[in-house]
Order: structure tokens, then sequence, then C-alpha cells
């Protein structure tokens, strides 16, 4: 056995660090899938009429769709009618401040690092909070509201700001955009809704933090993010899961609209359940995500760490309309045992002067899949539109695959396109070299793996990029010599 | 300090070091020479504990521990030190940053505390002049598109950094000009003191007259054929080593 695969043997060894659950009483949706679902749903939300009509509309389409296939993962059929739609603590039931939530929901996010206390709070991050179908706090709220911002629940957007909503829902990605999409659409359940007035700089950074916890129960979480003309929001999204056997289906859809001159950065860690070493149990990550620079000279930046879930299929894509607009996607996607993930951006440049960025770091480990796939459109009208794509592969053992997909397609002759692609393996080389430095493997190997990605994991808030760095050599402690 | 006992190492199967014996002292330096193929590189390889090499019989000593049972970064963390013939790239890792990895767990292995960043890059400061070293170089990723010079100065710039008791050079004068071979020799023999030793690993006797050697060993067919002092060096520069391979020949008819 080489070096390489014993160390990998050794790696693989790590355990996930957020796999507990609790017992909550749940106010949970009967099995299944079907109208009467989704009007239980819309019902427990005490939703308006025109958002149950939306649902049953998304439903009635995506009962015509089929599901996609070309993506490069392979996992048994879901059985979308064996599972739980709607799954909420019986304690979440609308606190009417942070200081009424159920301790016991606090004390949830507290052990995975989220304290939704204000005073406790490092000032800088507001917090939504989502345990499985409900948000159950969105701290700063009061703070944001003196600038005009609006940061809470989906289902209180949907409430207090029906204009808001009804203007962007399905805005940027229509329901019937995809078969995910259209699922969403048919039973979300709650999310984030975030608005930023015209020439406002979000003086914090807003996340929300996912957390599966019911078991058999799909999350379908909604996001929704507007910056209005000359507004600015750096958005986080974080995510974790118990470790269950069963495979559990996380299909969530963000939507962002940025107005001219407006700027929305969005910086996810994606650390779902990864399943176990034998590739039991996990997470399905079938995400939509995509925002619009609607306006002349506004921006979009992509940011994803991608390290859990045992199937990723995700392509956070910028919709380049307005004149000048500018879309970014850095993206580091590790995948260990027996993970697979089919994951990159869309940029459809259709405004004139349109920039694109794609900075794309692959590492696989274990006998795990890795692809990108990535799509540069350059429309007619988008005369010098300009795209730069890199796209790297590192792999570790031999056992693991990397795999590129890139499609360009360019309408508009003055399009400046680059594509950059590279492979590389982290070598015996490399890694004796360390240790005849004095440095361990498992950190030579966090050193190396940190040094490839550390383009992506520079566009992180600094808070984030040490955790995201932490995750790293986390999820590949044992996974190479 | 270093006593090395009939060593035989191979690879894949090929014998490479056929039964090697030597004996280095603190204060001494050794030069190892010989033609292409001879082991030379293969000796530095096995001291630093690369794995590729399966020793097969033999012993070596280092400051009283058994070397070959120590792992490759246990080795570093003892004092042996290996300057690369090609030192690898490992991009968006800055040397300084590497470095402070590598200085830190080598002071923890010692049981010394960590070096926090102020104090680590004043000590930075004092060995970078050593190797006349530009700072800028050392904040770019290690070695990446380093030229062969800027390379070989790094590695002497770790030894200093490291401040190893055995420091293995493997060819280190290969690809430099007349003027970097001057600027790291200088800088390893500012590094000598009489409780460390060096090993020169070298083709050539050009790398001699910077760095002067107590002992000079020609090593042939994975042996040590012939030992002196430096004038075997001049020996060899004068008149190859075609008449060492008969004498060995000769020897062995």
């Amino acid at each position: 056995m080489s070096k390489d695969n014993k160390i990998l043997e050794e790696l693989t060894s790590k355990d996930y660090e957020h796999g507990w659950s609790v017992n909550l009483e749940a106010d949970e949706a009967p099995i299944g899938l079907n109208e009467d679902i989704i009007r239980w749903i819309s019902a427990k939300k005490e939703e308006p009429e025109w958002l149950l009509e939306w649902r049953l509309k998304a439903f009635n389409n995506w009962l015509t769709m089929t599901e996609p296939v070309w993506a490069n993962v392979h996992y048994p059929k879901i059985d979308l009618q064996g599972l739980r739609y709607y799954s909420a603590p019986k304690k979440s039931n609308k606190p009417k401040s942070l200081d009424e939530i159920d301790p016991e929901l606090l004390q949830i996010y507290e052990r995975l690092g989220i304290n939704l206390n204000e005073q406790k709070r490092l000032q800088g991050i507001a917090v939504d909070a989502v345990l499985d179908s409900v948000s159950v706090g969105t701290t700063f709220k009061e703070t944001l509201s003196k600038l005009g911002i609006i940061f809470c629940s989906f289902s209180e957007a949907v409430h207090e700001h029906p204009e808001l909503v009804k203007k962007y829902l399905g805005s940027v990605v229509p329901m019937t955009d995809n078969y995910y999409a259209a699922l969403n659409s048919a039973v979300f359940s709650d999310g984030s809704f975030c608005y930023i007035p015209s020439g406002v700089r979000c003086p914090m950074e807003l996340s929300t933090y996912f957390r599966i916890n019911a078991a058999n129960t799909g999350q379908f979480e909604r996001t929704l993010i507007v910056a209005d003309e000359g507004s600015y929001v750096s958005y986080l999204e974080g995510c974790t899961a118990p470790k269950r056997d069963e495979n559990q289906l996380h299909a969530a859809v963000v939507e962002i609209y940025a107005a001219k001159n407006a700027e929305v950065k969005y910086s996810t860690v994606q650390n779902w359940y990864p399943g176990d070493k034998s590739g039991k149990g996990g997470i399905y990550n079938f995400v939509t995500k995509r925002g619009i620079c609607a306006g002349d000279h506004s921006k979009i930046s992509w940011t994803q760490v991608e390290t859990g879930s045992a199937v990723t299929w995700k392509y956070p894509s910028c919709i380049l309309k307005g004149d000048y607009s500018i879309g970014e996607f850095y993206s580091v996607a590790v995948t260990n045992n027996y993970q697979q993930a089919d994951t990159g951006t869309k940029m459809i440049h259709i405004g004139k002067n349109t920039r694109s960025r794609i900075v794309s770091k692959g590492i696989s480990a274990g006998k795990s899949q890795n692809s990108y796939r990535g799509q540069v459109q350059v429309m007619k009208r988008a005369s010098n539109a300009r795209n730069f794509s890199q796209c790297d592969s590192l792999l570790m053992g031999d056992r693991c695959g990397a795999h590129t997909f890139p499609y360009i397609d360019i309408q508009n002759p003055t399009a400046k396109v680059e594509h950059e692609a590279t492979t590389s393996k982290i070598g015996e080389d490399q890694l004796f070299y360390c240790n005849q430095r004095g440095i361990s493997t498992e950190d030579a190997v966090a050193l190396i793996v940190n040094g490839y990605a550390k383009e992506v994991l520079n566009q992180l808030p600094m808070e984030f990029a040490v955790e995201a760095q932490k995750l790293l050599a986390l999820t590949l402690e044992g996974s190479v010599g | 300090m270093l006593t090395i006992k009939n060593l035989h190492a191979s690879i894949e199967g090929t014998p490479i070091l056929r039964g090697i014996n030597l004996e280095v002292k603190a204060g001494e330096v050794h030069a190892i020479m010989g033609p292409n193929g001879s082991g030379k590189s293969t000796l530095a390889s096995v001291l630093a504990g690369r794995e590729e090499y399966e020793v097969t019989e033999g012993e070596v000593i280092f400051q009283g521990k058994d070397l070959l049972e120590l792992a490759p970064e246990d080795r570093a963390r003892e004092g042996v030190f290996l300057a690369f013939q090609y030192p690898v790239e490992i991009p968006g890792v800055s040397t300084t940053n590497f470095l402070r990895t590598a200085v830190n767990q080598v002071r923890e292995y010692r049981g010394l505390p960590a070096l926090d960043a102020v104090k680590f890059l004043s000590v930075m400061k004092e060995k970078m002049k050593l190797v006349e070293i530009d700072q800028k170089l050392l904040s770019r990723s290690l070695n990446e598109g380093f030229s062969g010079g800027e390379k070989k100065r790094n590695e002497i710039f770790q030894m200093a950094m490291l401040e190893p008791t055995l420091s293995i050079l493997d060819e280190t004068d290969s690809g430099l000009d007349i003027d970097a071979l001057r600027i790291v020799s200088n800088g390893v023999n500012k590094l000598k003191s009489d409780k460390t030793a060096t090993i020169v690993v070298t083709h050539y006797q050009r790398l001699l007259d910077y760095i002067v050697p107590d002992f000079v060993h020609v090593l042939y067919n994975g042996r040590i054929v012939k030992s002196g002092t430096k004038e075997l060096a001049m020996e060899l520069e004068e008149k190859g080593y075609d008449w060492i391979k008969e004498e060995v020949n000769a020897a062995s008819v």
C-alpha cells in the first residue's frame, strides 16, 4: 500500500461534529405530498390566498416535470411520497421577542456555537435561526429596522411585507425553473427574507443558520434578498444536520435581486451531515441559488465552502442583466469517503460590458466524486462581456474522481472568455518536504489544502474564514498522508 | 553525533546503498562526492526518512538515538535538516507561514513555547541577512515561480530558522551561478559551529572552494570507496572519477 493510501485510511476516521439530535415535540404534517398537504402547510402558516394559489400552481407544474438526471451523481430514487414536508418544534410558536424563545431551542443553537442572545453575541452579525421547517428567532431586528432594513423569517415577511414578497418571489428563480425549485415553490416552509433600502449599507453581516433536527423530514427553505438601488449587504449561510442512517432531502431556493449600483455578497459554509464512512445516510442537497444583477453597475458575489452532504447538486448563478454589472463565484468543494458533489455556476451575460469571474477549487479524497459544472453564456446584445474562469481540482489518493464540465455559449463576437483548469495531487513530495521541516502529516495536509483554497477563503468574512479553514482540515482529517 | 554502520538501502527491490560506514562528529564538515548514480542523493534521502527507500540492513545512530526508528518529522525535530536538491512548490502557502508552522512544531517537540508573530518576525529578519534573502520573496507562495538560485537560498534560510544540529546539503550547488553560490555558501558557513555538523553532497568540487570540508568521501556503487581530505576533492576535479572506478574494479577482480 502506498503512503498516500495509508494516510487515506487513517484520515477517513474523523467523526462529524454536529451529528447529535434532540427530541422535540413537533407539529408535523402527515407524510406524503399532494394538494391537501400544501393546503395544510399554507393554512398552518396562515398564508394569504395568493400564496396558496402560487404554491398550488407550482405543485401542478411540478407534477408534469421529471427529476433531472444529467448531473454526475448517483443515488437511489428518492421516495418523495414517503417524506414529511413540514415539521416545526411545538415550542417555536411565534415568540414576539428573543426573550420568549424556548430555552430548549436556544440551547440547540448554543450547542452549535450560535448564540441568539444579542447581548452575548459578537456585534456585527445578525442571525435568523431556522430549525426544520420554521424560523425560531431573528436577532438585531430592531437595530436593523432603524435603517429601514428588513431582516426576518420568510413567514413573517409574508404577513408584514406582502407587497415586497409578492413582487420578488419567483422573480429570479421561476417556480417552473427546475424540478427541485418547483417542488420547493410548492412546499417551502420558511427561510429568511431581507430587504435593504436604497442607499443603505448594511452595517452588520446578516446570516441564516439552518438546522435539520427531525427525522424523515425534508427541509425546503426559501431565502429572498432584495438590495435596492445603491445598497450593500453581506449575507452568510451555515447549516448542519444530525447523523442519521437514512438520507434526508434538503431542497432550498435562494433568490437575490440587486438593483442599480447595489452589491450583494452571499457566503455559504455548507456542512450538512455527509453520511458515514461507508456512504450510509447523509443529506441530499439539491439547491437552486440565483441572483439577478437587474440594474446597471450592480454586483452579486457568491462564495461557497461546501464540505458536507452526501450528494450536492448546486449552481449559484448570476444573471447579468444591467450594463456594467458584475457576477462572481468563488467555490471550494470538498468531498471525502462516498460523498458526491456536482456543483458550479452559471453566468448569463445579457447587459453590455458585464463581467464575471469564476474560481472553483475542488478537493476530492476517499472514494468521492467531485464535479465542477459551469456555464458561461454571452447573449447577443452583451457587447464587451468578459469572463474569467479558473477550475482547479486537487486529488488525494487514487480512488476518488475529479471532473470538469464547462459549457461556453457565446453569441456576441466582442466577448472575451478565458478558461483555465488544472488538476493536481497532494504529492508525497510535498508531504515529505513538510515532514522534513518538522511538520506533522495532518498539519501538512491542512497547510497544503488551505493554501490551495486560499483565493476562495480570502473572499469570506473574517469570522467565517477561520471557521472554514478549520472545517476543511476537519473534513479531510485522516484522508491523506 | 552521527554514526552510520553498514547501511544498506534499496528502492523497489533494487539495492542502491550497499554498506555505508561513516562517522560524523560535531564541528565537522563532510563532503560526499561521487559519479552520477553512485547513491549520494539516496544517502541523503534515507537519513531524512524518505519512505520510498527501504533500509535492508545496518543502523544509523544520531545523538544516541536510532534515527531509522523515527518518523521523518521527528528526525527534523531532533535536529536533522535536509536542503533539498529540488525543493517542492506549495501554492498559496507563503514561506513565512510555512516556516512559522515548522518552527513552532519543532519548538513544541523540544518543550519550548511557540513564537508569537512579533517574535517570529524579528527572528526572521535577523536570519534573512545571513542569506541575503528579500522579505518579498518570503511572502510569496513557497518556491512557486522562484528561480533556481532563490529556491536554494530559501533552503538555507529555512536551515537558519530551524537551527539544525546536522545539516545535509543535497547538491545545493546545482543550478547556481557563481554569485548565488557565494551567497549560499556564506550562509552555510555562518551557521556552522562546534556543536553542529554538515554533510555536503555534491558532484563537483566547486562548492568545496566555499564550504571547506574536513573530510571528503567518494561514493561509488553504494559504498564509500575512498576517504581523504580536501586534496582528494582537488584530485577528483583534475582527474575525474574514472581512475577511482578502475581502482575499485581492479580490487574486486
